[in-house]
Order: C-alpha cells, then sequence, then structure tokens
C-alpha cells in the first residue's frame, strides 16, 4: 500500500479496488469476532484453510476471517459465497463436508443451516434469516462483508470515500451543517444533537486555538457489545468518522478510549490506524490537502464510571476517573482544559454514511425527533441473542419476537432491562413502545447503551433491581456523597428485603433515597443509579410486596425466601445429589428417601440441577 | 514470577519516552507480571515525574491492577446481566466453595485466583467462565466442577 499523496490519487486506487471486489467469486466468510471466537471460530478458519489447501484447486478459494454480523447465538457463523449460504453452529468436524460438499459439488450440508423454529423449516441464505429480515444495517453492514485486518476491503466498498469528499468540496461549516441536518443524535445514550455539539466545540476550538476529539469506546454496561463489535469489524469506518470530525471542528489531535476489557477491538484498531496513516488518511497532510490530524488509543483500566465523559477525560490525563461537575463541557473546557468533543463509537461510524449518502437520506430514517438506527444488543432469556441494528421506531415485540425469536423453552416474556444500570425496566404491557429517545424516556427507561436484556418468568424483579445497584454502587468512584452513601443504603434496604428481613415502608424508603440520589449526585452514573429500582417498583411492585409482606419470592430465586425439599414419590435414592451438596445438607441411603436438611441447605440449588427425576422442589 | 526491576524500568523507560502515561505503563507491568510490584509503584512515580500518592491512588482505583500476586491459574466469572438471568451467581457460588475462598482472593497455595468481571460482551455463551485466556461457555454447577477438576489433573500431569 502507497501513501495516497492526492485526493486523486485516492480517487485512483479505491477505483482500482473496486474493479477488483468480486462478488461472484467463491469464497468462504468465517465470523472472527469474540462472540465465535469463544465458540471456536478459529479452530474453524484454521480447519478450512488447510482443507482447502490440501485439495489444491485450481481456483483460488478464499477463506476470510471477517467482523460480527450479530448472530451469536448460532456461532461460529459461516458464509458461502457467492450464493450467500448461511452455516451456523460449525465444528471442526464439519469442514471436510462443507469444502467436499459445498465448495467441491455445489450441495448444500442441510443440518448446518437456521431452522425455522416454527416451521421447522431449513433456511438456506442468510439474507432469507427472519434475524436479518426485518433488520436495517447501516453501521453494522461492513461487519461480517470485510476483513476488519485489511485497509483494502473498506476501501473498495466505498471507505474513506466520504473523507476525501469533505477534504475536497466542503467547508467545515457544511461538514457541521450536514451533520445537524441528519438528525444524528449521540449514541452514547444522552441523544444530544451531534451537529450542535460539534457547532459549540468548533466555536471555541477555533478562540483557544486548540482542541481534541475523543471516541468514547469504554463500552461498560453489562449487557451491550455493540461498540466492541463496531471496533472489531470496521475500525477504519470510526477512524473516517473521526477524521470528518476533527476536520470540520479544527482540531488535529484525538483519542480513543476503549476498554482494555476487549483485546480483539484494541488490536484491530490499531492495525487500522497503522495502516490509515501508511496510506495518507490520517497523521499528516492528509490526502495531500495540509489537514493535519493524528489519532492515539488510550486503554480503560476497568472502571465503569469512565465512560461518563469527565471522569473518561480525568483518566486520559492519566488520573483517576473521578468526574467533575458540568458546567464547563468538555466543549468548553475538556482535556488538559481545552474544548474537547466526545462522540460515542456508533455515533462517529455513523458520520462517514451520512455524508456519502446525505442528511436527506439519514434523517428520512427513524421517526420525527429520533433519526437513523439504533443497535441493540438483545441478550437474557432470548432465542436468538446477538447484535441487531433496527430503525428508531420499531417496537420492543418486533425486537423481542420477530427478531429475537421470542423467550426459550417456551416461558412468558416478563420485562425487558433497557440502557443498562442506568435504564429502567419494562414489562410485557409496554412491548408495542416505539424504540426511540421519547417514548423510552416517558416510561422511565432509557435508549442508553442500547443494552437490551430479557427477563422471563423465572427472574426475580427485585433481584434484578438488587443486582443493578450491586454493581452501581461497585463501580461508584466515591467523589460525591448521594452516590457513594446512597447507592449503598439502597443496595442495603433491596439485599434485606431479598434475604427476606424487608419491611413495610421499605419501598417507600428506596423511592425516597432514589429521588435524592437522582437530583443530587454529580454525574450521570449516580443520577441514573436509581433507574432500575423505580422501574420495577413502578411495573412490579405486587413482586416487592410479595417478598415483604408475604415473605415470598414469587420467582422463586432469593435464597433468603425459599426452600429446597425432597418430593417423596419422584426420589428413588440414587444419592447423586447428597455426593453434589457441598454442604452435606442431604442425608439419605442407596434407595432410600433422601431428605434436605434446611439449616445446612444454602440453597445454591444444585440438586435440583442434578437430579434426573426432578425429585427436588423449591418454595 | 521473579519481579525484575530491571525490566520494570524497561517498560516505564519506554512510555516515558512516548506518551508519559502513568495508566499505560502500569497497564504493561500489570499484563506482564499479573500484579503491580512496589517497585514498580516507585519507579513509575520517579520516572513519570508524577507523586507516589498517585501512582497508588491510580493502583487501587481501576478493576485491572492488582497489589497483590495473582494464582497460576485465573477464573474469571462473567457477572454482566445476561450470564446473571442464565445462572452466574450460581456458578460463582460453586467456584466459591469448591475453592474455599471469595470472589477476588487466591487460593492459599497460589493455584487458583477466583475473579468476576462485569460483562465480556459474550453474552450468547452465558453464564461464562474464562479460564486462563480460554472461555467456557453455558456453565453450569457441574460444569464447573469439571473445570477446577481438569486444571488440578493437568497441574499433577506436569
Amino acid at each position: 500500500m502507497n501513501r495516497c499523496q492526492s485526493i486523486a490519487e485516492f480517487t485512483g486506487w479505491q477505483t482500482e479496488l473496486k474493479a477488483a471486489w468480486d462478488d461472484t467469486a467463491p469464497a468462504l466468510r468465517v465470523c472472527d469476532g469474540t462472540g465465535c471466537r469463544a465458540l471456536g471460530s478459529q479452530k474453524v478458519l484454521a480447519a478450512l484453510r488447510e482443507e482447502i489447501a490440501k485439495r489444491k484447486q485450481d481456483t483460488h478459494i478464499e477463506v476470510v476471517g471477517t467482523g460480527c454480523p450479530g448472530f451469536c447465538e448460532c456461532g461460529p457463523l459461516i458464509t458461502v459465497l457467492p450464493q450467500r449460504i448461511s452455516y451456523q453452529k460449525v465444528k471442526t468436524s464439519d469442514v471436510p463436508e462443507i469444502v467436499e460438499q459445498t465448495l467441491m459439488q455445489g450441495t448444500t450440508v442441510e443440518r448446518l443451516l437456521y431452522t425455522d423454529p416454527q416451521t421447522g423449516e431449513h433456511i438456506r441464505l442468510e439474507p432469507d434469516l427472519p434475524f436479518y429480515q426485518k433488520q436495517k444495517r447501516l453501521v453494522l453492514d461492513l461487519n461480517g462483508k470485510i476483513d476488519p485486518t485489511r485497509l483494502e476491503d473498506y476501501v473498495a466498498l466505498g471507505g474513506y470515500s466520504s473523507l476525501a469528499r469533505v477534504l475536497g468540496a466542503f467547508s467545515p461549516d457544511q461538514v457541521i451543517a450536514e451533520v445537524r441536518n441528519s438528525g444524528l443524535r449521540g449514541r452514547g445514550g444522552a441523544g444530544f444533537s451531534t451537529g450542535t455539539k460539534w457547532q459549540l466545540c468548533r466555536d471555541n476550538a477555533s478562540k483557544s486555538g486548540a482542541g481534541y476529539v475523543v471516541c468514547n469506546a469504554d463500552e461498560g454496561d453489562p449487557g451491550a457489545f455493540m461498540d466492541r463489535s463496531v471496533m472489531e469489524g470496521n475500525p477504519h469506518s470510526v477512524i473516517e468518522g473521526m477524521v470528518i470530525g476533527a476536520f470540520a471542528m479544527g482540531i488535529h489531535q484525538g483519542f480513543v478510549y476503549i476498554r482494555a476489557e476487549y483485546p480483539l477491538a484494541v488490536e484491530n484498531l490499531r492495525i487500522a490506524l497503522r495502516q490509515a496513516e501508511a496510506a495518507g488518511l490520517l497523521g499528516r497532510d492528509i490526502l495531500g490537502t495540509g489537514f493535519d490530524f493524528s489519532l492515539s488509543v488510550r486503554l480503560g483500566a476497568g472502571a465503569f464510571v469512565c465512560g461518563e465523559e469527565t471522569a473518561l477525560m480525568a483518566s486520559i490525563e492519566g488520573r483517576i476517573g473521578e468526574p467533575h461537575p458540568r458546567p464547563p463541557y468538555p466543549a468548553e473546557a475538556g482535556l488538559w482544559g481545552k474544548p474537547t468533543n466526545i462522540n460515542n463509537v456508533k455515533t462517529w461510524a455513523a458520520v462517514p454514511l451520512i455524508i456519502s449518502h446525505g442528511a436527506d437520506w439519514y434523517s428520512g430514517i427513524g421517526t420525527e425527533k429520533s433519526k437513523g438506527t439504533l443497535i441493540f444488543s438483545v441478550v437474557g432469556k432470548i432465542n436468538n441473542t446477538g447484535l441487531v441494528e433496527v430503525p428508531m421506531g420499531v417496537s420492543l415485540r418486533q425486537l423481542i419476537f420477530d427478531i429475537g425469536g421470542g423467550i426459550p423453552k417456551g416461558k412468558a416474556f416478563k420485562a425487558a432491562q433497557i440502557g443498562g444500570p442506568s435504564g429502567g425496566c419494562l414489562p410485557a404491557e409496554h412491548l408495542d413502545v416505539p424504540m426511540d429517545y421519547e417514548s423510552l424516556a416517558s416510561l422511565g427507561a432509557i435508549v442508553g447503551s442500547g443494552g437490551l436484556v430479557v427477563a422471563d418468568e423465572d427472574t426475580c424483579m427485585v433481584d434484578f433491581a438488587r443486582y443493578f445497584m450491586n454493581f452501581t454502587q461497585e463501580e461508584s468512584c466515591g467523589k460525591c456523597v448521594p452516590c457513594r452513601i446512597g447507592t449503598k443504603a439502597m443496595l442495603a434496604t433491596l439485599e434485606r428485603i431479598c434475604a427476606g428481613n424487608g419491611l413495610p415502608g421499605d419501598i417507600e424508603y428506596l423511592q425516597e433515597l432514589a429521588e435524592v440520589v437522582h437530583n443530587s449526585a454529580l454525574c450521570g452514573l449516580g443520577q441514573t443509579a436509581p433507574n432500575p429500582v423505580l422501574t420495577t417498583i413502578r411495573y412490579f411492585r405486587d413482586e416487592y410486596e410479595a417478598h415483604i409482606i408475604e415473605k415470598k419470592c414469587p420467582a422463586k430465586v432469593c435464597k433468603g425466601l425459599i426452600t429446597y425439599s425432597i418430593i417423596p414419590q419422584n426420589c428413588n435414592g440414587c444419592m447423586v445429589c447428597l455426593r453434589e451438596c457441598t454442604s452435606n445438607a442431604i442425608t439419605g441411603a442407596k434407595q432410600e428417601l433422601h431428605h434436605i436438611n434446611e439449616e445446612l441447605c444454602t440453597r445454591c440449588g444444585v440438586c435440583r440441577e442434578v437430579c434426573k427425576f426432578d425429585a427436588v422442589a423449591v418454595n | 514470577m521473579e519481579v525484575s526491576v530491571i525490566e520494570i524500568n524497561e517498560i516505564i523507560n519506554r512510555e516515558a519516552a512516548g506518551d508519559g502515561s502513568l495508566i499505560a505503563a502500569l497497564e504493561e507491568i500489570q499484563e506482564r507480571y499479573r500484579y503491580l510490584p512496589p517497585e514498580a509503584l516507585i519507579l513509575a512515580s520517579e520516572r513519570l515525574g508524577v507523586p507516589l500518592s498517585q501512582a497508588y491512588s491510580v493502583a487501587t482505583f481501576y478493576n485491572a491492577f492488582s497489589l497483590k500476586p495473582k494464582g497460576r491459574h485465573c477464573l474469571h466469572v462473567c457477572m454482566g446481566t445476561a450470564c446473571h438471568v442464565r445462572g452466574s451467581p450460581q456458578v460463582l457460588d460453586r467456584l466459591e466453595s469448591k475453592l474455599g475462598i471469595k470472589a477476588g482472593e487466591t487460593t492459599r497455595d497460589h493455584l487458583f485466583t477466583l475473579e468476576t468481571v462485569n460483562c465480556l460482551g459474550a453474552c450468547a455463551l452465558g453464564p461464562i467462565v474464562v479460564t486462563n485466556e480460554e472461555y467456557s461457555g453455558q456453565m453450569t454447577t457441574q460444569k464447573a466442577d469439571r473445570l477446577i477438576k481438569n486444571i488440578l489433573r493437568a497441574e499433577a500431569a506436569t
């Protein structure tokens, strides 16, 4: 790869790459994202390469490791080109068959196809899968199509042409106007107009003569992994967006702040940065236009609060990640006191799309106030766990049932927790809520990071609230009293309720604390921490009351409120539970009825898990 | 693992020559030794020109850093929301009772360190336990037992 000295040179290179890109040639794309890797995709990749090499074909068949296409439930995923046959849950032992039957003879390996749970029919082609059909994949579009470690792939499919266009034909004001007119709002969760934010930062940066742009890739919400997926699968889209933004704001230095827990994303991002610099798309004198922009990586060291922008900046400066009050906003005084613009991964990645397709195109997607697409990670008690990109305004029901495939084992849907520890739980009665900023906020949830955790009838909502409060309490940096003490007091109350020691008035006490923490905490972490508690009280008050008044956990989760016992007619005295019990709470002899000693039982549930005869009851 | 002051010095010098980031230097040392030896904090503070108190505050604030040496095998139990609703608390309970330590602790023989992590983003596999960087998905208490057994067997064989 040569350094492009001018826009014309880049355009020429892109034209060559586009011409060479062949969608009709046989090839295999294997998901090489973290999810599929955890399921063994790297072994499958190696086996495929070996198997194909062994057969010494005349025609070269390329095996490409791609970013995550999102259908994590069915990984490792393979797409066979040119037909786009989708094989799922592929093991290394399936490899010879795939090569022999599909690549050599052109037939399909039926058992590796997706089976529609409703009709029982096999679905052969990737575009026909219900999981993808209802999606609108813009930011995630190239995930699963390109090798994220090859700049050429991204450029061949139109990458960096928006940057070239901006540098060649746009004034900074025109870029900002385009972004503002597109209606793009910050995808980190707060939903502030990106164009307006850029304008503020541009004005301040031009006054102070310096500034920074930052990509917030400190995706800490448990259950959200779309930022990781974009960084892993298409890092150049983020870099391109950042260079365009820096040009629009007249800024020459930037940082990507990324979680160290995402090693593959860090690796792919670093590769992409080196390539972009070598190609003249980043660094000094970008594409010969005289515009300089350098971008470096900062690794987060495992503190959730660093996702908050002022804490993130403190961390980049090498201090502990404590937030500070706003104002001053980063756009006024950010990193090292200079104007700073911080956007989320998905916001940056949307910018090149807006430039290439136009503001009108983008604002034509979504609802009146929420434009474009949203990416959700649909996880928990759901059949099709994965990453889903949909236009703003689709209903929660469509997300969970049409795309997510509903709840496993025929269980009933209970709630969806949207927006992580800062978000709220929505019950079945709100399944038809359109997913956009305003509608979710009106019900007490937020778009937030886009994490969507599905709970079924076996999930205890009080325990769920306790889980989130435990999370925020642990992650509270401790700087401000309302968050440090308030979350602790709320957690202690929830723990008491779950342990069976709830008192009348606890619900009101929680609500009161929630209000204080919400109104007086220093940063977003504390201000939003009560949301899971407030929404579970709002929609599942009966469960709280059952815990407090009847001393019962309806979902049979809270250890202080349940007991395990043996069902005499089912127990055949096989001794399995007795041997597995680590607290020696089970007595009995071979072929004799066993008995659980309630005093010794720790309610770990192992006996119930290992019993093959359904002889352990929980009440 | 032996702590080498020379090596720590090299890491810090490399960082001091570049961006001079305290966090980046400590991250590298943590990765090398899987904890931060006292020498690392003292040297980092001297070479990067930050007060020792700041180096200590950074080392104790971020979860990625540890001031105590870790065991030979690190078990990370994912406590993300998706794993939680799918039963990670039971898996953690089981590992705690089998190893006789609580999350965050190391066994006396320095063989195991048990830790929790707030979401690895491989939610389709939940509950997940990562042992020495290898993912085990859809964990149950029984699979957790086997995990420990396999490590012990491998240890006995060496």
